[in-house]
This record gives structure tokens, C-alpha cells and sequence, in this order.
């Protein structure tokens, strides 16, 4: 991955979130408080116009920047979650125009690692953990197979969104969500939503 | 949906603009999205700084004056603030005896405030936060996130202000917001569901003939649906889910609270039965306040707050305060 691509990773992102911004809000109306495709919408567009007016140099600057941008400008827990993950990933990169799909799945685990300290939630717990987890394992197995950035990508957003599907039987015990109780099931995690749609911008893109 | 708003995306700012020019005594920086006492800050008080998301007003921005906070950061509606403006608004009031940050238990509002403290830490600034969880609809347990944080946010924002005011240290004003908090318990019923200018739909679907009880305040739905009942057997069932969870032996401070859309001949009537239902059990209320004061934009519906009180606790609600959304003695 080089720099223009991970800027059209996080351009992707944008576009994808901002054409499901709706279903994400009402998705979140079911077992949150509604504004999750309202607050990443504004958070990714915010990290599109960082990212234009001060082209970065690294791919690692790419997600530092997008990361620190998502924690500024998005609030909730969306923008500490989202922005910790992004953040932390690019913290893990080596400082380099250009990475190889490996150091992407040390920078993605580092994200998973991070989100996972800062939220306290496992997998199970109905949030985006639980699309995160699955796309980075098939991330990693396709790299140690010998997959290229394409074909790692593909497997790690299928495996997200396989993982943001089986979220709706769970009942939440993180978020807003986990108020609702036994009310949360039946519904689909917002979060692992968009967080399998940034996988499937990965994919799109690579 | 109708609303007096000109663009979904600026309703806040445009607010705090419209709070800026009606209120000189008060500060507001509207890019950075905060508002703080116009003496801040001041030398040697203990700074108060609260904030959450937009839609709860007077929450938290009206409670910004003498005997209160000193400075509130409201976030996008019903969204958390982000820290850099969390820690705009320490820096504004920190006068060097610290700041207390006053946080109801709302992963967002936990995380981004929690994420503010290292950040103001790291600058020389000591914070003390004050986690407000009073409303028992929510099960607390070692797999929920614990219990939401509503009403008895204003009671621990008027009285840990007064002990600040009155110049208490840093750990005293954050002692006795702890403790009010840890007396309180609260419990809300929403009738319909509040609208947010972005989304510009009711936050939930609440059939005609029923309500959500136990619902949080930015209209996440609560315990459960129940079918409409009289105002006198919804109040019973609001106390017993209070006074089951705490004791409340008296004398409690009482805050019977609007949720935006509800007309105060409704709140009145509600405090009367109230005020009936704790005689019956022997709980004496030292004081009660009637009114919108943590409100979820426009949803009807109204919750109980209970505060067992120490005389410390009504000597502090006593002292004046002089803000846009709750004033007295001064």
C-alpha cells in the first residue's frame, strides 16, 4: 500500500458511509440513540478534507492524521473508538511512503488492540469488535498464505460483514445498547455496519 | 417534522450564538464550542466544568454562572463533546486549584471526557471527574456498561458548585458531588419520542396507547413498553423502582423534571402525587424543583429524581446561583 492508495482507502470510506449514513442512523434508532451515520458522516468527511489540504507523506501520516481527525470532530464514542483505531494502526506502521500487506495486518491488529483497551468490549458484546476481530484474523491468514493487498482485503470484508451480520442474534452488554437488554437482539450492530463498510472500502480500492 | 432551525448542521452553533447574545455575563466560543463563566478564570476556585450532548437544555450550558458551573461544553445533539473542546474549556477555567469534571455515565461522554483529563493533565491542570449514574431503570451489573447518568446531574452541578463557590478545595467539591450522586436515584417515562434536527424522524416508534418506561435521555429506549396508565399508578411505579434500588429514608430533595414537550400542569399534577406518595411512607421532601431541566429536545415525558439529603447538601442547594437556567437568592 502506498499513500495514494491509503487516501483512497479513507476517501472510499467517506463515500461508502456518507451512501449509508441513513441506515446506519436507523440502525442505531433500533438500540442506540440514532446518530451514529450522522456523527461518522461528518467525522470521515472532516478526514477527507484534513487529509486534501495537507497531503501526508506516509502511509502511517494517512491513518495517524484520519485517527486524530475522527477523535476531534465526531464525539460520542464513535470518534474515541473509530479515531483510536485509525490512529493506533498507523502508529504501528514503519515511516514509509510504501507497506507490504504484512505490516498492514501488524497495524491493523495494533487498531483492534487499541479499540479493544479503550472500549472494554470482546468479542460477543455486540459492537464493532465483533465485525473487527473476524476481518482482521482473515486478513492475517490470507497474508500468511501469501495473498496480495487485494486478495487479503476482499477476505478481511467478507469476513467483516459475515461479522457484523451475526451480530444481530447477540445481546448487547457494551454502548447504549446494552440498556436494552434482552431488546437488543434481533438487531444489527451499527457499529460493526461501518466498521464492515471500511473494510469493504479496503477492499474496493486495493 | 417542524422545526424552528435554518440548516440541521448548524443548530448548535447558531444556538450558541443566539446564547451569547442574550446572556453578556457569559462567554461563548463558538469554534470551539464552549461556554464559560465571563469572570473565568478565577484565581484559586475550583473550576466546574460539565458538558454532554446538545438537546438536554438548560443542560448544561444554562447552568453556567455564580453557585454552578463554570464552564459547559455541549457536543453535537445528543452526541458527546470531543476533547479538545473538553479541554478548551478546562484550560478557560482553570484558575489553579483544578477542575472538576462533572460526567454522566454515557460510554461517549466517559471516553471523550476521560481522554480530555490525560490531555489537561499532561498540561499541568489536576482534574478530579465526578461520574454521574443515578438512573435505576438500567440494571447494574458487572456486563452492562452500569447505570445512565440523568437527573441528578443538576443536583450535583448546583451543590458541588456552591461548595466550589463558597471556596472548597478541589477534593471537598468533588467529595460532595460524589456524594450527592451516589444518594440520587432517578426514573423516566417518555410518552413519544424526541425528533433531532439530522435526523428529522422520532428517535423510536411509540405506539398511541403506550409508553417507554424507563427511557434514557436522549430517547434510547428503556426497560420496556407498558400501556398507558393514570398519572397517580405511573408515579407509584417510578417510586417503588427508585426506592427499590435505594433507600431514601428522608429528607430527600426531589426534582420532578420535564423531558421537553411536556406542559408544567402535567409536572404539577405529577409532583402532587409525588408529594402524596412519599407522606404515605414517611418521606419527608425538604426541597423539590419543578421544571425542564434535563430534557431530551422534544420528547414528552418527565422523570423522578431522588436525592437523600444531608443537611450539608440543603444548606449547599440553598446557596444562591445565578445562571440563565436556574437562579436564586442572588
Amino acid at each position: 500500500m502506498n499513500v495514494a492508495l491509503a487516501r483512497d482507502w479513507m476517501r472510499a470510506a467517506a463515500d461508502l458511509i456518507a451512501a449509508d449514513a441513513d441506515r446506519l442512523t436507523q440502525l442505531d434508532s433500533a438500540i442506540g440513540d440514532g446518530d451514529h451515520g450522522v456523527n461518522l458522516n461528518r467525522g470521515f468527511t472532516a478526514v477527507v478534507a484534513a487529509l486534501e489540504k495537507t497531503p501526508p507523506e506516509t502511509v502511517s501520516d494517512v491513518l495517524v492524521k484520519a485517527g486524530a481527525t475522527l477523535m476531534s470532530r465526531v464525539g460520542g464514542a464513535s470518534g474515541p473508538l473509530y479515531g483510536t483505531a485509525l490512529r493506533s494502526a498507523g502508529k504501528a506502521l514503519p515511516p514509509t511512503a510504501e507497506v507490504q500487506p504484512a505490516d498492514l495486518a501488524t497495524a491493523l491488529h495494533a487498531g483492534l488492540d487499541a479499540v479493544r483497551k479503550l472500549g472494554g468490549a470482546a468479542p460477543g458484546d455486540k459492537t464493532l469488535v465483533d465485525a473487527y476481530t473476524p476481518a482482521l484474523d482473515a486478513f492475517e491468514k490470507a497474508v500468511a498464505g501469501g495473498a496480495d493487498l487485494a486478495e487479503a482485503a476482499a477476505a478481511a470484508s467478507r469476513a467483516a460483514e459475515a461479522g457484523a451480520e451475526a451480530t444481530v442474534p447477540m445481546q448487547a452488554r457494551k454502548g447504549r445498547a446494552s440498556y436494552l437488554g434482552e431488546r437488543s437482539i434481533g438487531h444489527r450492530d451499527p457499529g460493526a455496519t461501518s466498521t464492515g463498510l471500511i473494510f469493504q472500502a479496503l477492499a474496493d480500492v486495493s | 417534522m417542524k422545526k424552528f432551525i435554518n440548516d440541521p448542521a448548524d443548530v448548535v452553533a447558531q444556538a450558541l450564538a443566539g446564547i451569547a447574545a442574550a446572556h453578556p455575563e457569559l462567554r461563548v466560543d463558538i469554534d470551539e464550542q464552549y461556554i464559560v463563566r465571563a469572570d473565568a478564570p478565577r484565581p484559586g476556585k475550583v473550576g466546574l466544568v460539565s458538558g454532554g450532548g446538545s438537546g438536554h437544555e438548560p443542560l448544561h450550558g444554562g447552568f453556567v454562572g455564580p453557585g454552578m458551573l463554570d464552564a459547559a461544553c455541549p457536543g453535537e445533539v445528543f452526541t458527546s463533546p470531543v476533547p479538545d473542546q473538553i479541554l478548551a474549556a478546562t484550560k478557560a477555567v482553570d484558575g489553579g486549584a483544578g477542575v472538576v469534571h462533572i460526567v454522566k455515565n454515557y460510554t461517549g461522554d466517559v471516553m471523550n471526557f476521560q481522554l480530555a483529563a490525560e490531555l489537561a493533565t499532561d498540561e499541568g491542570i489536576s482534574v478530579e471527574t465526578v461520574l454521574v449514574d443515578d438512573d435505576v431503570a438500567v440494571e447494574d451489573s458487572t456486563w452492562t456498561a452500569g447505570r445512565r447518568g440523568t437527573g441528578a446531574t443538576l443536583l450535583v452541578e448546583k451543590i458541588a458548585g456552591a461548595r466550589a463557590e463558597e471556596g472548597g478545595k478541589l477534593a471537598e467539591v468533588a467529595a460532595i458531588g460524589r456524594e450527592v450522586n451516589t444518594n440520587s436515584g432517578s426514573f423516566a417515562y417518555a410518552l413519544t419520542a424526541g425528533t433531532t434536527p439530522a435526523a428529522g424522524r422520532p428517535g423510536f416508534d411509540l405506539p398511541a396507547d403506550e409508553i417507554e418506561a424507563g427511557v434514557g435521555i436522549h430517547g434510547e429506549p428503556g426497560r420496556r413498553r407498558e400501556k398507558l396508565r393514570p398519572a397517580r399508578e405511573l408515579v407509584r411505579s417510578a417510586l417503588d423502582a427508585i426506592l427499590d434500588a435505594k433507600p431514601f429514608p428522608g429528607p430527600v430533595i426531589v426534582l420532578v423534571n420535564g423531558l421537553g414537550g411536556t406542559p408544567l400542569i402535567e409536572l404539577y399534577l405529577i409532583y402532587g402525587e409525588l408529594a402524596k406518595h412519599l407522606e404515605d411512607r414517611g418521606v419527608r421532601i425538604a426541597r423539590q424543583l419543578i421544571g425542564n431541566y434535563v430534557t431530551s429536545l422534544d420528547m414528552a415525558g418527565m422523570s423522578l429524581t431522588l436525592c437523600q439529603a444531608t443537611d450539608e447538601m440543603i444548606r449547599l442547594w440553598d446557596a444562591p446561583a445565578r445562571t440563565p437556567g436556574l437562579r436564586w437568592g442572588a
